[in-house]
């Protein structure tokens, strides 16, 4: 077993504990967090591809790399909207 | 010429850029500037397209895929691109009276966030539209979700931002499970550009995997019915101005995305046993959204289960131009059909939305059993509410009736006569719906209704404009309709 399909498998044990998360608990912080879980296995599902597709001697295919970093931006801004507007509805509970 | 498309996009990111410094009277005032620029742009858009018949295309920095990325504005993009931009554009000027800051008036956070939200609105969509990149397109959906999700909650109060939290749930494990998609497309076939896509696909496990996670995820925030939880609260919670652009164009950019990957990306490829399951789903949201709407005692809640009868129409598409081979009669009459139901629907929701607005703004609530007396005291937004009503029904001559005509003659010709059943009895639901509210707006009596005032007219004339719109969809040659076949990929030699 090679180290990329090792961290496919784990991509993949990723994105199914984190879609379970997110279609079962009610919680929205547990929620946030299983986004980030599942984010992450798509993540190692992503690089996993890179090492695989790589040619020409080179240690990974670049692209994903790219799509990586810019897709762990965008769901860092996810998880931080995401975030304040839990801040914000406690905060209106609060004031009932 | 080939930087229009990459113009449509920078024109409102960078003016959403400048608002954000100048307060909400500068915004509102650059706001209103860029509109007709951006009309314009869209407009030259699809002249150009329709005249050369071809798609624009961009290379991003000349660089050509698959190691850059292309624009590319095709029929179906313009087509969009001129609704988003006369849709926003209305909305655009309706909103004025809530969020617009008087000369002397302190400005409100509410207005400060409104103006440079609806710019970054437009500029998602627009990126949407002309992306022929999955990953770009990635970007795109969730611009589009970051900007869409603060107009539902922007009065701040306990109800709509439990309704911006579901949709924002709901949103995020879309977006996520369509990136899921792209890395597996990505690894089967080493690129991710639409046009090489559909040279290099084939029916292997891991693309119908692909296929088959990000259509989920997209069904998710296109709100196709057994995921369409997160809509009538969302959607009806949002300011008028609000709900219009979130029901009549939002939910469609993630269609159009669907349609990129079924027709662009699988075109080679027709998988029509899952385009069945497809609008089978749409038919059961066609009904059972409808019958929502008829049971709704609130008017902004009915307007919104009526988005969910009227995008399961928009799903009708799929198995019918699955069934048949690329080039003929019955596909470009299915792939006419779709697009102008999506883009009647955005003209008519708009305006049923804004006409509502009004009206819940008048009475000071929006049940409609006490909607009494609206037609003597708003003879003109219970017109604008029948108008668009009519459309969505199917009414001839309308642009509804132009799609729903489509469809039905596709399903027809495809041999697939029980899609055209629930196009007829779809339309007798709508029917009904928009008559319970035409019924008690014309019945007399009720509270007294305050009187009109200028800005009222104004904000009615914005939204009978768009009703008008819709239903004059109707009158156009069917010659017109042809620029939505411009460039579409399974029709390409």
């Amino acid at each position: 077993m090679t180290s990329a399909t090792l961290f496919g498998l784990a991509g993949a044990a990723l994105v199914g504990i984190g879609l379970f998360g997110m279609l079962v608990r009610t919680d929205p912080l547990l929620r946030i967090l299983c986004f980030n879980l599942l984010g992450g296995g798509v993540f190692l599902v992503f690089g996993a591809v890179a090492r695989r597709g790589a040619g020409a001697g080179f240690g990974g295919d670049p692209v994903p790399q790219a799509i990586i970093l810019t897709g762990l931006v965008v769901a860092f801004a996810a998880t931080a909207l995401a975030v304040a507007l839990v801040l914000r509805l406690a905060s209106a509970e609060d004031k009932r | 010429m080939g930087m229009l498309p990459m113009l449509a996009v920078m024109l409102p990111v960078l003016a959403m850029v400048a608002a954000v410094p100048l307060g909400a009277r500068g915004a509102e005032r650059l706001t209103l500037a860029v509109l007709p620029i951006g009309l314009a742009l869209s407009i030259v858009i699809a002249v150009i397209v329709q005249l050369t018949q071809a798609p624009i295309l961009y290379h991003l920095g000349h660089w050509a895929p698959p190691l850059g990325i292309a624009f590319r504005a095709d029929g179906l993009s313009a087509a969009m691109l001129v609704t988003t931009a006369i849709v926003v554009a209305a909305v655009a000027i309706f909103a004025r009276a809530d969020f617009g800051t008087a000369s002397g008036a302190p400005e409100r956070r509410q207005a400060f966030a409104f103006w440079p939200l609806l710019l970054a609105l437009w500029a998602a969509i627009n990126l949407l539209l002309v992306a022929n990149d999955l990953f770009t397109l990635y970007v795109g959906l969730e611009l589009l979700t970051f900007a869409a999700m603060p107009l539902v909650c922007l009065d701040g109060s306990r109800a709509t931002l439990e309704a911006a939290l579901r949709y924002l749930m709901f949103a995020l494990l879309g977006s996520v499970l369509y990136l899921l998609g792209v890395a597996l497309i990505y690894g089967a076939a080493g690129t991710l550009d639409i046009v090489l896509l559909r040279e290099r696909v084939t029916a292997d496990p891991p693309v119908i995997l692909a296929i088959a996670v990000m259509t989920a995820g997209l069904l998710a925030k296109t709100a196709l019915l057994p995921l369409h939880l997160w809509l009538p609260p969302a959607h009806a919670g949002a300011p008028a101005a609000a709900s219009a652009i979130l029901s009549a164009l939002v939910v469609k950019g993630s269609f159009i995305l669907l349609l990129r990957l079924w027709f662009g990306v699988m075109a080679a490829v027709p998988l029509p046993d899952a385009a069945q399951i497809l609008a089978g789903l749409g038919a059961t949201a066609i009904l059972l959204g409808s019958v929502a709407a008829l049971r709704e005692t609130r008017l902004k809640l009915l307007v919104a289960y009526s988005t969910v009868a009227q995008i399961g129409y928009l799903f009708l598409m799929f198995p019918l131009l699955a069934a048949v081979p690329g080039v003929s009669d019955i596909a470009a009459k299915a792939w006419t059909g779709g697009v102008v139901q999506a883009v009647s629907h955005a003209f008519a929701k708009a305006a049923m939305f804004l006409a509502a607005g009004i009206m819940a703004a008048r009475f000071g609530h929006d049940r409609i059993a006490e909607l009494g007396g609206a037609g003597r005291a708003m003879p003109v937004t219970l017109l604008t509410f029948a108008l668009a009503g009519l459309s969505l029904m199917g009414v001839p001559p309308s642009g509804g009736f132009a799609a729903k005509w489509l469809l039905l003659s596709a399903a027809i010709g495809a041999g697939q006569w029980w899609w055209a059943l629930v196009i007829l009895g779809g339309g007798l639901l709508t029917g009904g719906y928009v008559y319970r509210v035409l019924a008690s707006g014309l019945r007399s009596g009720g509270a007294a209704v305050p009187m009109s005032t200028p800005v009222t007219w104004r904000r009615d004339g914005m939204a009978l404009g768009l009703a008008v719109i819709s239903v004059a969809l109707g009158f156009l040659p069917l010659a017109a309709f042809g620029l939505v076949q411009v460039g579409q990929l399974d029709l390409a030699p």
